[in-house]
Parts: structure tokens; sequence; C-alpha cells
């Protein structure tokens, strides 16, 4: 039950002031952001804010920054998280951008409130509330935006390792390196598949020397790929089986549903270029 | 985490089942979502929505685009007022290389999505749902 | 009611499917092709679905059927043209459609469909010998 009257008044009638002030505290970080972040980019960062944090105040009233005429000082926070996540800053960094406005805010609140010490206590209490919710949620979207930014360059380091190589007109290939799980046979899964288009190939082989082990799922997730290869309409050879591969397939009854295996790439190649109906003449 | 919009779609016919497939594919664009996720929230809406037709005799599908901070995700929730599924554990237990189309394909379509609910009684009704994260 | 067209390509059919699939257009695919087949003494028939952006157990089903009745009627099915996410889910999905041809597409579909009748012609003239 606070009157939000003079918290939003002070932040539309004491504007300048804090403006002023904040981006006096916010300057340090520009100073030490090492170029990512330019003062005048900063300060037009902070004045964008405070107007939209002024008309939000105004129209629905500072109770509630989770409400739904908060939306856009929420939005504007996880666009400045974002930007942030990218430029390399680290969370308390971003979150500093709103807890810095605490101490202008609380100063403009102190002359405006000048002669009701009560009400100056209730609108100091409004203001810390209202900015810490805005403050956590800055911090949670960077958390989040940064999960989100890792992972897409876990995935771009993923494609980058399983490159898919065109051996020769309809035949490609896929040297796997390293352990296959889940993710990872997602993305080749695409990528070779994506290829397979692309080339209107009508072989892929699949290489799995640098595999180290192959387990259950493994098996089952080279049996995915096979099985995606064939429902398109190509064919598939895997090659690089060791005679120990050999033995865990058998072991563990897994079918290949009659795909070929080779012992290496090379004849791997072979028997694809046999299928394709080319031969080589010596001179 | 929030709700940014949501809706009501009927199934009460096969063409329903187009309109809803159709529906999906439009929010999970616009959700961004990659195109394999994309094809694979609409494949799971359309097993879904067909059992909600056809053993369910007709029901509804409610859909919600949620938001977790920068996370985009969907949740769609089909549910029928008819006979229930008995036997509940035996019916999600066909295994991967089951692919005869025979019974209700759910241990399929759960790996199609994220997060997978299901509650059904017998002589009141079975609801599922689904949802997807970017 | 609509229906999906079926093309004769020599003595082959090509039907391809490029609409989203509801129960009755599929019953009625099923029809007409079995019919098309009897009426023209077709020997292959490919289905076309690179227009087709989701494959679910249904129209999965009716694939494997239609390529089941074709067998009966003596011609053999060619499944062309799935997209890349259609195969990735379905796989998932647990379905591999086993017993139906695939192709990367029309062209291949046919140069496999003769290859497999010169195949069985030379079976039969093996046998006549």
């Amino acid at each position: 039950m606070t009157s939000n009257g003079t918290l939003v008044s002070a932040l539309q009638t004491r504007r300048q002031e804090i403006l002023a002030t904040w981006l006096a505290q916010l300057e340090h970080i520009s100073a030490s952001s090492k170029g990512r972040l330019s003062s005048k980019d900063l300060g037009r960062q902070a004045d964008d804010f405070l107007t939209i944090l002024a008309s939000a105040a105004q129209a629905h009233g500072t109770d509630d920054a989770g409400a739904e005429g908060w939306q856009s000082v929420r939005e504007f926070l996880e666009d400045l998280s974002r930007q942030r996540v990218l430029a390399g800053f680290s969370s308390d960094e971003t979150a500093t951008f709103i807890f810095s406005l605490k101490r202008p805010i609380f100063d403009a609140l102190g002359k405006v409130c000048s002669d009701d010490a009560e009400n100056l206590a209730e609108q100091l209490w409004a203001a810390t509330e209202l900015l810490d919710k805005l403050g956590l949620h800055t911090v949670k979207t960077f958390q989040a935006s940064r999960e989100e930014v890792i992972g897409r360059q876990q995935t771009e380091l993923l494609e980058l390792s399983t490159p898919v190589v065109k051996l020769w007109d309809g035949i490609l290939a896929l040297p796997m390196i390293g352990t296959l799980d889940s993710a990872r046979t997602q993305i080749v899964m695409e990528s070779l598949l994506q290829k397979i288009v692309e080339t209107e190939s009508q072989i892929a082989i699949i290489d799995i020397t640098g595999v180290p082990t192959v387990d259950t799922l493994v098996a089952q997730h080279l049996l995915k790929t096979v099985t995606a290869i064939r429902l398109m309409g190509a064919d598939c050879i895997i090659s690089g089986v060791r005679p120990q591969i050999a033995q865990t397939i058998v072991h563990l009854g897994v079918d290949l549903l009659g795909v070929t295996t080779k012992a290496n790439l090379a004849d791997a190649l072979a028997l694809a270029l046999k299928r394709n109906g080319i031969s080589f003449v010596k001179h | 985490m929030q709700t940014s919009s949501s809706g009501e779609l009927p199934l009460g016919n096969e063409h329903d089942i187009v309109l809803g497939r159709q529906a999906v594919r439009r929010m999970t664009q616009q959700q961004g979502f990659s195109l394999v996720d994309q094809t694979k929230m609409v494949t799971a809406a359309s097993e879904l929505a067909r059992n909600t037709l056809i053993y369910g005799g007709g029901g509804t599908l409610k859909w919600a685009m949620l938001s977790d901070g920068a996370k985009r995700g969907l949740r769609l929730t089909f549910e029928d007022k008819g006979p229930g599924i008995p036997n509940l554990e035996l019916a999600m237990t066909d295994g991967w290389s089951s692919g005869s189309g025979l019974g209700l394909g759910l241990t399929g379509t759960r790996r199609l999505v994220n997060e997978f609910e299901i509650d059904s009684t017998v002589g009141v009704g079975t609801r599922v749902v689904i949802a997807r994260w970017k | 009611m609509d229906r999906i067209p079926i093309l004769k390509m020599g003595e082959f059919l090509l039907v391809t499917i490029q609409v989203d699939m509801h129960d009755q257009l599929a019953l009625q695919l099923q029809d007409d092709l079995t019919r098309a087949i009897d009426r023209n003494g077709a020997k292959g028939v490919l289905i076309d679905i690179s227009a087709l952006g989701m494959v679910d157990s249904f129209i999965g089903r009716m694939i494997a059927d239609i390529s089941g009745m074709a067998r009966i009627l003596d011609a053999k099915t060619v499944l062309v043209g799935m997209q890349p996410a259609v195969a990735i889910t379905l796989v998932e999905l647990g379905l591999s459609l086993p017993g139906v041809a695939t192709a990367l597409n029309v062209e291949r579909g046919m140069r496999l469909l003769r290859q497999t009748l010169a195949e069985s012609d030379d079976d039969a003239n093996f046998i006549k010998r």
C-alpha cells in the first residue's frame, strides 16, 4: 500500500539529475571495459532506460515489476543482458548497471521528500524493492543468455570437428573423431543429411576409425544415422571397423541392417566407386 | 517463467488435426525453433492429436508459448473425455524398433519432445502435456 | 473433394504428395492407385514426398500399405525425396519403413525401378533356359 506518487514524480522531475549522477557511477564501467562499451553507448543506454523506467512507473505504479505493464522495461534489460554476454562482461558487471541506479534515486528522493521522513522511508523502500527486482531479472537473463551462447558455441565447435568431405562425385565421407554422444549425433546427422541432399550424393561413408569405444549407445546412434540416410534414399558404408568393434557389435546383438562395413576408408571408397559404376584405367 | 500467449483449438475431426498441425508449425517458427525441432514438435502434435480424435473420441488442443528469460518454448496439452488408457505402463513401453504403427506410439512421441506428461483414468479421459524448448 | 493426382510415366506411375494428408485423402489415394496399377499394368510406383515437411506414423503406415498393395499387384514402390528433418524425426519416432525402397529423387527412383525390373527379367530368362 505504498503511495508511489513521490518515487514516480522524482523519476519525472529529477530525471536529469538522476541521469547525471548515475552516469558518473557508470563511468568506471566503460573505463574498465577495455573498449567493449563506449561512454557514449553507455550514456545512451542509461538515458533510454530512465525514459522507459519513468513511463512504466507513471503508467503502472512501482509495486509490481513483474506485471504486464512493465514488459518493455524487462525486455530492455533482457536485450542489455544479451549484449553484455556477447561483449564478454561478467554478470556482476552487468547487474551494476541497475544497482548503481540506487544511489542517484535515493539522493533525488531525499530532496523531493525532505519534509516528510515517514514518506521518504516508504519511497526509499519502494525504490529498493523495484531496483532489486529489476536487477535480479537482469542477472537471470544474463545467465540464460550466457548458457545459450555457450550452447551455440559448442554446436559450432561440433560442426567444425565433424566436417563432411566430398570424396568423389556422389560420394561423401564423414570422418568421426572422438566420442559419439547424443548431441554430437544430432549435429552430425543433420549436417550429413543436408550435404547428401545438396550434393545429390548416392553414398555416404562414415569412418569411425577415430571413435575410441563402441558401446550400445554409440551403436544406437550409428544405427539412427544409417537409418535416416537410407530413408532419404542414399546408401551408407561404415569404415574403420576394427576387430574389437566387430566383436562388440556382435556381442551386443546389434543388427546393422545390411549396411556394409569395411576395415578402412580406402576399401570403403573402392567399394563406393564400384557401386557408382566408376572404374579407373591405367594408361 | 511466463506464458506470452495461449489458446485453444478443437480436435473434433480430421480437418481439425490438419489445422492443429499448421498452427503448431507456425508457433514453433515464431519461437525460433530450428527446422528439425519444428518438425519434431509438429510430428509429435500430429501423433497426439490423432490419438485424441481416434482413441479419445475427440477433444481439445491447448497451446501456450512460453518464455523463461532468454529461452523460448512451446507447451501443448491434448485433452479428451474418452475411455482412458487402461494399463498406461504397458502402453508406454513399446520400444524403439517396433515401428509397426500399431498402438498409441507414445514412447516414440516422447522422444521427440523435451517434456512429456500423461494422465489417464479409465472411464474419465486422457490428458497429455508436451513441451519443447529452443 | 480433392484427390492426389497420379501421373503415368512410361511403365511407371508417379504420385506427388504435396498437401497435408487426412485419412479420407489417404484412403482415396490407395484406392485410386491400386486401380491405376491394374488399369495400366504398371510395374512400378514412385511416391514423391519432397514437398512434405512432416511425416507421422499415419502417413508412414499409408506408405507402407501402398507398398504392400503394389507388391501384391506385382509392382514395385520407391519412396523418393524425403527431407532431412523428416528423416531424422521418423528415426527418432521409431519408424524405419522396412520393406519400402527409397531413392533421393524421382530420376534416381526411376533408375532404380528400371534396374530392378531388368534384374527380374534376367531371372525370368535364366529360369526359362
